[in-house]
């Protein structure tokens, strides 16, 4: 017996120090993939891949406020200097006017390269005579005063050509050359980090230095005469939700942890109990992290924050068998089946969450099922041997008694449970079309107040969010930008049309190879551009002896070697051509963002089937269209949908699990019932009074079957031995005494259960909050209807 | 910069353009009661870079108090509507905004084609040196921008005019290049 209790401990030791083992070496993340699905196909692929690595995901908006303008300006300009030294940056915009200038005079000096009206009718007589007599024209036009000096070098007026063609879009407003918000009380800079949106490190990284360049900027000293840092974006969103969901994990488990201890303390007033009562928490929440660890290769933050729940279920089994055997009877034959099938119920449901393609739904699936398990197996195998021969915990009797006397006083609960059932059917039934959200918004841990900033910096910046994208694939680069190109021609278009009011492509800034040499060929030799230009000038009012500028211009983009990527350098157009031209795994990708058509001051949707006409006209590429909001939310829906699918697969497993081990239809039925009355009020009080459910309700409510069915069985273990004592051997004194000790032993452990999942939903991470609000409530009624609904036969023994 | 010439130039034109009168306060006051109004123009612009002088034509609107309008038609069309705060150029199907008050500099300008329209005559004051010469029945305005930068750009803004009909408006540019701008007269109420 000895030697059996030392093998036990020893193997248990060992196999903690091996979860410990794995866990010291596992890698923690607490950024945002956890709610990202994994595997997506096709334009759902694409649009992760923008969500973790996209322009927009590379894009803070940094805002000064607070303190006078010229402190704001100084500030903003001094930010700039220093942002733009560092290479984590790929752009620092501020409104500065030289970096305006400078991208100017990249437009001017390449207009042959870059201008789609480059063709060989334009240089002929008849076209240089057109686009010059339109040049002519357009000086005596209100906005003549700002071509006329650009007219001998740039009498066919590519230029203006080129600059209509860029975007329709405004610049933010600038004062004193740095840009401000509408209301002039902030100064704004707009700056694309080099590390992709999803690398929440390299982001970091950004943010601090950018709070570093603030600091640095206000000199020694604290910020000056009260300015204040304000950042957004996606990068900038991963970093405070990192933030904010460690420390939440950290305080949630530290919070739920005492009040618990502080429980069990209450009712066993022994520190020896207590610290063998953690003994399966501790087990199951060391192998639970160990398994996610081994199976996934990373542990999501909120996944320790889920791991909270099992301090609930672990400490169950312990509170069992100590109650239990305080009674004197052999534990292992009388509760260990019940916990076990309790357990196994348990398992059941868990385990239907691997499936899900959200990788922190299946995390908390394989935690729980591991932990349970692992939690189940060292209240059986490991808890017994480490028993003192005289443990007793104080008798909890008396509070059973109290709670049976309860019991049985609510004679009117059954009907009252009914009256209940039928108010959250007919409020479902109200709301069944309003039921669930279908907004992943609802899910996104970045706090409402945040998303407003973000929503009002980038209005102030006239920086939409990137909504609508083409997107081309392409083997390489140059296959990429013509693709991009073919796709552009159709899209002017329906610029043209008003579907859309414009577009930016890489092949704006950088034509593809084949592009710039048909334009170069398009230019005549100085000769012969001589010839016809003297042609084409014989009744305009503009003289040939003006227009060296033009020929001398004209030879030299005829002759220059073509643009590279490395052409941009220097110009604002870097950054931008760089995260709409993009390398990946699979080859390049060219993504071209489309700007909303605006009516009557009015953003209006575009209409994306006549894009998607439009683009796959003869497209020689893979061209895919995307409304990243609508993608989002369809793919949101779906995984919904597939949770509501994965739950209620669950729910089929435990019942299927029950009726194999009860064998009787209505063991199972009696075991069931409360359960799913229980789901059906929570959801109903849920949808009452808070907002649409969520899929992390959805997973509240298989929890609530997957822990509830636990305080049934006890129930249902009850009603049928006292059903077949109160026939048989009439010992019906001792079946009272332990049923009271049951009752007292899930009383505590329910106690311990809502107590982990109520800390939970205090929480402002809307997965951890919104599971914790649905288990909370849900497992405290599933005791209380598996406890009012078994009365029966027993009640009137 | 070029912004601002733009807006400069439109509204040094369109300003006076609707304002007949013989006295620059009882130009004002005529001014006030009208709401509306609309002019036929003919332009002609003498650019150093051209052999010759261009010539365009359009209409001329405002709509009390802020709806300013220059709508050339010949030789091709373009539009350029000031309202509000919103400058708007409108050519072939592309069309411009332009906040206005996203150039400071350009904004005394802008109000004071409200002042003027309200029949506030300090507001021209405000911008420009007004100099008044001539009888009721021949009167030139001569207008020359106080701001430095605006007077690095448009030396001089002359309107001749007679009784309460403008005749001409001619705007000197500071390069030398300068555009007369010659109105029919208004069109009845």
């Amino acid at each position: 017996m000895k030697g059996r209790r030392t093998a036990a401990a020893l193997v248990w030791m060992g196999l903690l120090a091996l979860a410990v083992w794995v866990l010291a070496r596992a890698r923690y993340s607490a950024d945002l993939s956890a709610f990202l699905p994994e595997a997506p196909s096709g334009a759902q692929r694409l649009l992760v891949e923008q969500l973790k690595q996209g322009v927009a995901s590379r894009l803070i908006i940094v805002a000064i406020q607070g303190a006078d303008e010229k402190t704001r300006t100084q500030l903003s300009q001094a930010m700039a200097a220093r942002l733009r030294a560092d290479p984590e940056f790929l752009a620092v915009e501020n409104g500065d006017a030289a970096a305006a200038r400078r991208d100017e005079a990249f437009l001017f000096a390449h207009r042959y390269a870059l201008s789609d009206t480059v063709t060989p009718r334009r240089f002929s007589v008849a076209g240089l005579k057109e686009a010059i007599g339109n040049t002519i024209d357009a000086l005596a036009s209100p906005t003549g005063a700002l071509t006329k000096d650009l007219v001998p070098s740039d009498p066919t007026g590519e230029m203006t050509t080129l600059l209509d063609q860029l975007s329709s879009n405004q610049p933010p407003r600038a004062e004193n050359g740095v840009w401000v918000s509408r209301d002039d009380k902030r100064a704004l800079l707009l700056v694309r980090t080099r590390a992709a949106g999803s690398d929440t490190d390299g982001q970091q990284h950004a943010v601090e230095a950018i709070q570093a360049a603030f600091r640095a900027a206000s000199g020694p000293g604290s910020t000056p005469r009260g300015a204040q840092l304000v950042m957004s974006g996606p990068g900038v969103f991963a970093v405070e939700a990192r933030a904010n969901i460690k420390s939440q994990v950290t305080r949630l488990s530290i919070i739920s942890s005492v009040l618990i201890i502080a429980l069990l303390l209450l009712v066993y007033r022994s520190v020896a109990a207590l610290l063998l009562g953690l003994v399966p928490v501790v087990s199951g929440a060391l192998a639970g992290i160990a398994a996610v660890a081994l199976g996934f290769g990373v542990v999501q933050g909120v996944t320790l924050g889920f791991g909270v729940t099992l301090i609930g279920e672990g400490v169950d089994y312990s509170i069992y068998l100590f109650v239990q055997s305080a009674s004197g009877t052999d534990w292992r034959r009388s509760v260990w089946p019940t916990i076990r099938l309790g357990m196994l119920t348990s398992i059941c449901g868990f385990a239907v969450l691997l499936a899900s393609s959200f990788p922190g739904l299946a995390q908390l699936g394989m935690y729980s099922l591991t932990g349970v398990l692992a939690a189940g197996l060292a209240t059986r195998f490991v808890l017994p041997e480490l028993l003192p021969h005289d443990f007793r915990i104080r008798d909890l009797t008396p509070i059973g008694r109290r709670a049976a006397r309860l019991r049985e006083a609510a004679s009117a609960g059954p009907i009252v449970i009914a009256l209940i059932a039928v108010c959250a059917a007919v409020v479902l039934g109200l709301y069944r079309q309003r039921l669930w959200s279908h907004d992943l918004s609802a899910l996104s841990p970045v706090p409402a107040a945040a998303q407003t900033l973000d929503a009002q910096l980038r209005a102030d910046l006239g920086a939409p969010d990137v909504r609508y994208l083409v997107v081309i694939s392409a083997p390489d680069q140059q296959s990429a930008l013509e693709g991009a190109e073919h796709v552009g021609a159709e899209l002017d278009g329906l610029a043209d049309s008003g579907v859309i009011s414009g577009y930016q492509s890489p092949a704006q800034y950088l034509p593809s190879l084949a592009t710039q040499r048909r334009r170069q060929e398009s230019l005549p030799p100085p000769g012969i551009l001589r010839t016809r230009l003297a042609q084409a000038l014989s009744d305009l009012p503009l003289r040939e002896d003006r227009l060296a500028p033009f020929l001398h211009d004209v030879e030299v983009a005829r002759t220059a070697p073509p643009l590279e990527s490395t052409s941009l350098d220097g110009t604002s157009f870097a950054a931008l051509a760089g995260s709409l031209l993009v390398r990946d795994d699979d080859g390049w990708r060219a993504l071209i963002p489309l700007e909303a058509p605006v009516s009557q001051g009015q953003t209006r949707d575009i209409d994306m089937e006549r894009v998607r006409r439009a683009v796959s006209v003869g497209a020689p590429d893979d061209v895919t269209v995307l409304n990243l909001k609508d993608q989002v939310d369809a793919m949101y829906s779906s995984y919904l949908a597939g949770a509501v699918r994965l739950s209620l697969a669950g729910f089929a497993a435990i019942v299927v699990l029950l009726l194999i081990t009860l064998r009787r239809p209505s063991r199972v039925l009696r075991v069931v019932l409360p359960l799913a009355l229980a789901v059906l009020t929570v959801a109903a009080a849920l949808r009452l009074l808070g907002s649409p459910l969520t899929l992390l309700h959805v997973v509240g409510m298989l929890l609530i079957v997957a822990v509830g069915s636990n305080y049934a069985l006890f129930f249902d273990e009850r009603f049928s031995a006292s059903a077949a004592g109160g026939a048989g051997s009439g010992n019906g004194a001792a079946a009272t005494a332990t049923s009271e000790l049951t009752l007292a032993s899930l009383l505590v452990a329910n106690c311990a259960t809502v107590v982990a999942f109520g800390v939970l939903a205090l929480s402002s991470v809307p997965v951890l909050h919104d599971l914790g609000e649905t288990v909370a409530p849900g497992a405290f009624l599933a005791l209380i209807y598996a406890a009012l609904l078994s009365r029966g036969p027993h009640s009137k023994a | 910069m070029r912004i601002f010439t733009l807006i400069l130039l439109f509204t040094s034109t369109v300003c006076l353009a609707a304002q007949p009168g013989f006295t620059v306060s009882q130009l004002m006051s005529l001014l006030a009661q009208r709401k509306q109004g609309e002019v036929k123009f003919a332009e002609t612009d003498y650019l150093q870079v051209l052999d010759r002088p261009v010539k365009s034509s359009g209409v001329l609107l405002y709509e009390a108090p802020d709806h300013l309008e220059k709508r050339t038609l010949e030789p091709r069309k373009e539009s350029m509507i000031l309202d509000g705060d919103q400058l708007t150029v409108q050519r072939g199907h592309r069309t411009h905004r332009i906040q206005v008050s996203a150039y400071p500099q350009a904004a005394p300008y802008v109000d004071a084609i409200r002042d003027t329209l309200a029949g506030n005559e300090a507001g021209l004051e405000k911008v420009f040196q007004v100099g008044f010469t001539g009888t009721r029945a021949a009167w030139k305005l001569e207008l020359v921008p106080l701001d430095k930068d605006a007077a690095r750009k448009v030396k001089r803004v002359e309107i001749d005019g007679g009784a309460d009909v403008i005749h001409t408006i001619e705007i000197l540019q500071a390069d030398g290049d300068r555009s007369v701008m010659t109105l029919a007269a208004p069109s009845p109420q």
